[in-house]
């Protein structure tokens, strides 16, 4: 993975002592609320329903097992000894003191890391597939490109109050796994006719409250212009994006104005300006930043692996977590394995200390000292052997975290929602908790099959409800939280959004709720279908009869 | 004591400002609601200016003025010796269109000074401005910006092409200075450097 120097590093150190002065002006009265509130938002900072929260950036999702265990210690020292990784990839703090974040941004700098964007109006963390480099059907490995982005977009002085947020997703694989058509910016990278990397840009997606999926901007960027190409998407925006209302200034809401077309004009006009500008990028550079992704120093191994196929044949327990859990791998003899942090009953995508000491041990001991966040909220470890899968899942399942229910309906993903964030109008982790109370029972879970079930506590759509085959979305009604549902929306190249189902549910209604909609999904569903499929095949129609039925039973009861 | 400061190359120091800044009559814009909050930034291209204010603007006789654009486009005729003797400069705000300016003042090195007002330090179009000024537009002369211009907005505010900063009244220039200097190495091109790192130095892996 990416390495710093020297520049790096001085970057983040001062960045440390700029933060530390505006907390002290803060604290000292120096400066307004109104003035710090963009300042430490854009270090990740927001001041919660109970306490502040404190978001690090994990770029483009990869992390060290030493970073790892510097993490574990900082939950450790200034919050309750867990932290919580979210759908950007990112780890977040849910109790920390604000007059210790200086100091807290300090030990990250200590590890290469910090905080820099990842919240406010600026471009955040960029994201990408959690199988990036060892991906058997990838194309191009994007981290070279998402690091030469993450270094352009950091302090970039142009977008650095941008009308909102603004979220850039990179892929490179023939299916994305990086929802990229979810994105301010989306870019697929793909090997042209001539044979050279190029780019497919997609422009204006995003959730939230108004959900759209990206429009193609440009079939073909050659890889240089991916700076300047940005530039001009972004400084549009920048001058027309609707500043003056909050709801309406994602650069969607623009794109939609105008119309992919117009848009495209008139950032192709800006872009003539911009090409072959000083930040196109050289080949150099991306030699240079690519030579940190190399492939890991793999070991010449067998396909298959005698001891791995007869742990298989004599363990049910691990046959259902390889099953679920271990995943193909572009070089012989190693897999992928996700670490679950959806084990029932615990907050999804939270880990403890003592868990993140453990997973960076066991990425240690078994896959060269890295591993990756996935924005479904797990843990990955890119290069495990064969061999050694079985001692993973041995260390692994005393510890939490080899829930085999990677991909199943217990894989929620699921935001802070009204327990922490003050702009929830709904907690989402209980009913995540509910929901897997409902359907604890492995054997089932494997019988329902793949299924993605994503919860919101609100409009802006941290939980991804949208583009989950099940999504769930809190809302507030007269002032009590109830829960709106949606099905058939979907990630990958085959993107949609969901469709509301009915009226919203009170909190206790919705296991039931979800157990009707998979009730009929498998009276309907044929031999092969996933559940997403039979809800495309059949829309929205039967599931909703089925879950607004009157219960004869209940209204006499 | 000023609060202006103004960088000469690389030194930056806090000066008397040479510049009287004429703003327009107070108007009766109502205020706008959106989403149920009160609108506080204009949209970019929205016409803001009345002709009555345009028409009873104050001009200082004599002296350095900064003019805003509305006038200065509508009131060319009338300024057009001051303009040649070096003594009328142009003011906009971040939601006007430097298009308009453009066009009414093809070479913009006449101007000693172009300054932008930001009503509201959150307004990040004025980096895009800066920046359209300067590689652009080719504008080699002072460029200040000034309104709700404070510390922590300095060094974009540099890199974007702004040569001179008038910050906030209730705040210390003296205190802001530093902040010119936050970061010794910046990543990407920007005005005042074009060069991204990668260009300016050779880094090893």
């Amino acid at each position: 993975m990416y390495k710093y120097d020297q520049i790096d590093q001085q970057i983040v150190d001062e960045r440390v002592a700029q933060y530390r002065d505006q907390t002290r002006r803060y604290l000292a009265g120096e400066l307004s609320e109104d003035e710090f509130r963009p300042l430490r938002l854009q270090n990740g900072l927001y001041i919660q329903r109970y306490a502040p929260m404190l978001r690090i950036a994990v770029p483009y999702g990869m992390l060290s097992s030493r970073q790892l265990h510097k993490l574990a210690d900082i939950a450790a020292k200034y919050d309750k000894d867990y932290g919580h990784f979210s759908t950007r990839q990112n780890l977040q703090l849910n109790w920390p003191k604000l007059e210790d974040v200086p100091d807290i941004l300090a030990e990250l700098a200590t590890v290469e890391m910090h905080a820099i964007q990842t919240s406010g109006n600026c471009i955040r963390n960029i994201t990408t597939d959690q199988f990036a480099g060892i991906a058997p059907d990838e194309v191009i490995d994007p981290r070279a490109m998402a690091e030469i982005m993450r270094q352009w977009s950091t302090f970039h002085p142009e977008f650095a109050l941008l009308p909102r947020k603004f979220k850039i997703a990179v892929s490179g694989t023939k299916q994305d796994r990086a929802v990229i058509q979810a994105h301010d910016i989306g870019m697929e990278f793909y090997t042209d006719s001539s044979g050279k990397l190029a780019i497919k840009v997609w422009v204006g997606g995003g959730l939230g409250r108004t959900p759209i999926l990206g429009s193609v901007i440009r079939e073909h960027l050659d890889w240089q212009h991916a700076l300047t190409y940005c530039e001009a998407i972004i400084r549009v925006y920048n001058l027309h994006g609707r500043r003056d209302n909050i709801y309406k200034a994602r650069i969607k809401i623009l794109v939609k104005a105008l119309g992919i077309d117009e848009f495209k004009n008139q950032v192709e006009a800006e872009w003539a300006f911009l090409k072959d500008a000083p930040n196109t990028i050289t080949e150099a550079e991306l030699a240079r930043v690519g030579q940190h992704f190399e492939d890991m120093p793999y070991d010449a191994l067998q396909a298959h692996e005698a001891s791995f196929d007869a742990a298989v044949a004599s363990n049910p327990a691990f046959a259902a977590w390889v099953k679920r859990c271990v995943h193909a791998h572009k070089t012989a003899g190693y897999r992928a394995v996700t670490l679950s942090l959806k084990p029932h009953g615990s907050a999804p995508g939270d880990a403890t200390s003592a868990q993140m000491h453990t997973v960076a041990d066991l990425a240690e001991s078994y896959s060269f000292s890295e591993l990756r966040v996935s924005h479904e909220q797990n843990l990955i470890l890119a290069d495990v052997k064969l061999s050694d899968l079985l001692a993973v899942w041995e260390k692994a399942r005393a510890n939490g975290l080899a829930t085999p229910n990677i991909g199943l309906l217990t894989d929620i993903i699921c935001c802070p929602g009204g327990d922490f964030c003050s702009l929830a109008n709904a907690k989402s982790i209980p009913i995540a908790l509910a929901i897997q109370a409902q359907f604890d029972n492995l054997d089932y879970l494997h019988d329902i099959g793949d299924i993605e079930l994503n919860i919101s506590g609100c409009m802006n759509a941290c939980g991804h409800h949208h583009v989950g085959h099940i999504g769930i979305l809190g809302v507030d009604k007269d002032s009590a939280e109830f829960y709106q549902v949606s099905i058939g929306g979907k990630q990958g190249n085959d993107a949609s959004i969901g469709a509301v189902i009915g009226p919203s549910f009170a909190a206790d209604e919705m296991p039931s709720v979800i157990q009707k909609l998979i009730d009929v999904y498998i009276k309907e569903r044929t031999d092969e279908e996933r559940f997403i499929d039979t809800v495309r095949r059949l829309g929205v129609a039967p599931f909703k009869a089925h879950v607004y039925a009157k219960d004869t039973n209940e209204a006499t009861a | 004591m000023s609060n202006l400061i103004k960088l000469n190359g690389e030194t930056a120091s806090i000066v008397e400002n040479e510049w009287t800044c004429v703003n327009l009559p107070a108007s009766q814009a109502e205020q706008r609601v959106q989403a149920g909050k009160v609108v506080l930034f204009k949209l970019t291209g929205e016409k803001s200016v009345t002709d009555e204010q345009i028409a009873t603007a104050v001009i200082p006789a004599t002296g350095k003025v900064i003019v805003p654009l509305s006038v200065f486009i509508a009131r060319k005729n009338s300024l057009e010796s001051r303009i040649n003797a070096g003594e009328i400069g142009v003011w906009l705000d971040t939601h006007e269109v430097l298009e308009q300016l453009i066009e009414h003042q093809a070479d913009l090195n006449v101007l000693l000074i172009i300054a932008v007002h930001v009503e509201r330090f959150a307004d990040g179009r004025i980096f895009s401005l800066g920046t359209l000024l300067r590689s652009r537009y080719g504008f080699k002369n002072e460029l200040r910006a000034f309104g709700d211009v404070l510390k922590d907005q300095l060094f974009f505010l540099k890199r974007s092409g702004f040569t001179s900063f008038l910050i906030r009244a209730d705040r210390s220039a003296e205190d802001a200075l530093a902040s010119l200097h936050d970061f010794s190495q910046p990543y990407q091109g920007a005005v005042d450097e074009p060069q991204p790192i990668f260009k300016r130095y050779h880094r090893t892996a």
